[in-house]
């Protein structure tokens, strides 16, 4: 009984004194710990945070940087959507580019990256040739070359002239260039590839083995066990690659030679809001499309996440 | 029997398959190799990969084509590089620490907002910051660049070394605080040398986005004595003077070459931060 009684009373006489000390380690541990983060909580407030809210005000100005910004009410949203055809003209090619060029990469790299996991593939050569475009993927350099492959003369013109089919320069027909834009987004279809090739590698053997046994032929394997497996990983390469997409820039800015193409046909959103904001300098109505843009983003990004529950199979975890 | 068959025919066709691939993806880099070193009048119309005629020239003259000596331009970027690399590596390992092992006030709702810029357009932020930077007369500086990195905005890597830094055994640390090491200590003595996968990762990261970089370096230097290669290289095709296509493609491979080297001698890191993180 005493040797029960004992503990308690030590137990409520320590933290007394104890108390200060804690207290005071803590405020200690607080400083540390504001030490460690003041470069990034700098940048994010300065750089990041407060430049989103800022924008946010300038999106309902008129600013040329030169004099102060001038209150218009949702004036810019209004012209973007009912008096600028180049605006809608963006948003025509964009929309096309992202609903190609994703599911286009995401196919290619996911079967490359299949058979890439068999034994036949499995020679790091391969892997490697694959992934090195990737690398220079956004480079001036690599849309240059395409820009040189897909002109007049270009290797695409000659080997389709090869075949028998005449194509016009694609650089300077305003119907095929932003297909070489596409295709140069899924000439980089290395980076989802190599996180498919991660994924398909967790996939245990035995369901494949499971399968066989009952007789299940490829197809249905892939349907019945690649796909559902491989969900999370589609699911994560599909958000990535989507939000990449939206964005793109340098290959369209490259291609369209500096000016978004023949008629406007390279104008991708991200050239239009740079030509706005960096050339017109109308800094508000640039403001305007680049939250548009964020919220576009935020709002596919969001009915993504939401379809997951649909189509991702979580395994176990589930 | 048949599906016996199919397999044994099917890892020959794979090769053939994946060689084809292969040859079609390196392609378009073999060829500007190659056009690199063709007079002008035979890159077109020329969609082989065999020389004719060896013009080095194009070399020497795409060197001199601009303004000042392309390797001007390389040491341009070189320092934009070696900036962002050093910015990265000491903010972003300095917030990665604190995010992993030390306890402050709001660090949850701290840790979202650093989650939620990951995926940030930098477009949404751009303006106002141009604005900054030019109130601050930086423009047609490098510090546009490599101030943002200094401060840590490449949130993804925080995220990686996070990541990586919860991976470590904690009895490390709590040992080297038995023995009376303070946080900055054992952050220094113990968690970054056992961090260094995650060091190179973000280093090469850093060093190919940002020699890749475009968009930035276009909008914050204008002085064609700033420009970086990426630049340099787009002013070729502006430039009224007629450079040609030859001497484009020499100074295109030329500023390859630090990112084929980043590959050959990178490739194990690239491929495991791609796979544990996703990166572009």
């Amino acid at each position: 009984m005493t040797v029960l009684k004992t503990p308690p009373s030590s137990a409520t006489a320590a933290p007394a004194p104890r108390k200060p000390r804690g207290a005071g380690r803590r405020r200690e541990h607080q400083r540390e710990a504001y030490v460690f983060l003041t470069p990034w909580l700098l940048g994010a407030i300065g750089l990041t945070v407060g430049p989103m809210i800022v924008s946010l005000y300038l999106s309902f100005t008129e600013y040329d940087l030169f004099t102060e910004p001038r209150w218009v009410g949702f004036e810019n949203f209004v012209r973007m959507f009912t008096e600028d055809d180049r605006y809608l003209q963006s948003v025509k090619v964009t929309l096309l580019y992202v609903l190609v060029a994703v599911p286009m990469k995401m196919i290619v790299s996911l079967l490359v990256a299949m058979v890439l996991n068999t034994r036949a593939g499995s020679n790091g050569f391969y892997r490697s040739a694959f992934y090195a475009p990737s690398l220079l993927g956004a480079s001036v350099a690599a849309a240059l070359v395409w820009r040189a492959m897909f002109t007049e003369g270009g290797t695409v013109n000659e080997l389709l002239d090869g075949i028998g089919l005449n194509t016009p320069s694609w650089v300077d027909d305003p119907s095929y260039t932003i297909w070489s834009v596409i295709l140069l987004a899924v000439w980089q279809f290395g980076a989802p590839m190599v996180i498919f090739l991660a994924g398909l590698k967790q996939i245990p053997r035995e369901l494949y083995e499971a399968a066989e046994v009952d007789g299940a032929s490829p197809v249905r394997k892939f349907w019945h066990i690649t796909l559902p497996m491989l969900s999370p990983v589609i699911f994560f390469n599909l958000v990535l690659e989507a939000i990449h997409a939206f964005q793109v820039f340098t290959p369209a800015f490259v291609i369209g030679g500096g000016r978004g193409g023949p008629a406007d046909s390279a104008l991708v959103y991200t050239l239009y809001l740079y030509q706005a904001g960096f050339e017109d300098f109308e800094m508000g109505y640039a403001s305007a499309m680049a939250w548009v843009l964020l919220v576009v983003i935020a709002i596919v990004t969001a009915v993504i996440f939401r379809s997951a529950r649909l189509w991702v199979f979580y395994g176990d975890k589930s | 029997m048949t599906t016996d068959v199919l397999r044994r025919l099917s890892a020959p066709a794979k090769h053939a398959g994946l060689i084809l691939l292969g040859f079609v993806m390196l392609y378009p880099v073999l060829w500007m190799v190659v056009s690199s070193l063709r007079p002008d009048d035979e890159i077109f119309r020329s969609p082989g990969l065999v020389l004719d005629t060896l013009r080095t020239e194009n070399y020497s003259q795409g060197w001199d084509a601009l303004s000042s000596p392309f390797g001007h331009y390389l040491i341009n970027s070189t320092i934009v590089v070696l900036g962002c690399i050093i910015g990265n590596l000491v903010s972003c390992s300095m917030a990665a620490y604190a995010f992993a092992r030390l306890e402050f006030t709001g660090k949850r709702w701290w840790f979202g907002i650093m989650l939620g810029t990951i995926m940030l357009p930098i477009h949404v932020i751009i303006v106002p910051q141009y604005i900054l930077f030019s109130q601050l007369d930086w423009v047609n500086t490098f510090l546009p660049l490599i101030v943002p990195k200094i401060l840590a905005t490449d949130a993804f890597f925080i995220f990686l070394m996070v990541q990586f830094i919860r991976g470590l055994p904690r009895e490390l640390d709590e040992a080297a605080r038995i023995d009376g090491c303070g946080h900055p200590r054992i952050f220094l003595r113990i968690v970054l040398p056992l961090m260094k996968p995650a060091l190179a990762t973000t280093t090469i990261f850093t060093f190919i986005w940002t020699w890749n970089d475009f968009f930035s370096q276009l909008i914050y230097l204008t002085d064609p004595e700033m420009y970086t290669v990426p630049v340099a290289l787009r002013s070729f095709v502006d430039s009224t003077v007629s450079t040609s296509w030859g001497s484009l493609f020499a100074m295109n491979v030329v500023s390859l070459v630090p990112i084929f080297l980043a590959f050959l001698f990178g490739q194990r890191y690239l491929v495991r931060g791609i796979a544990t993180t996703g990166g572009k």
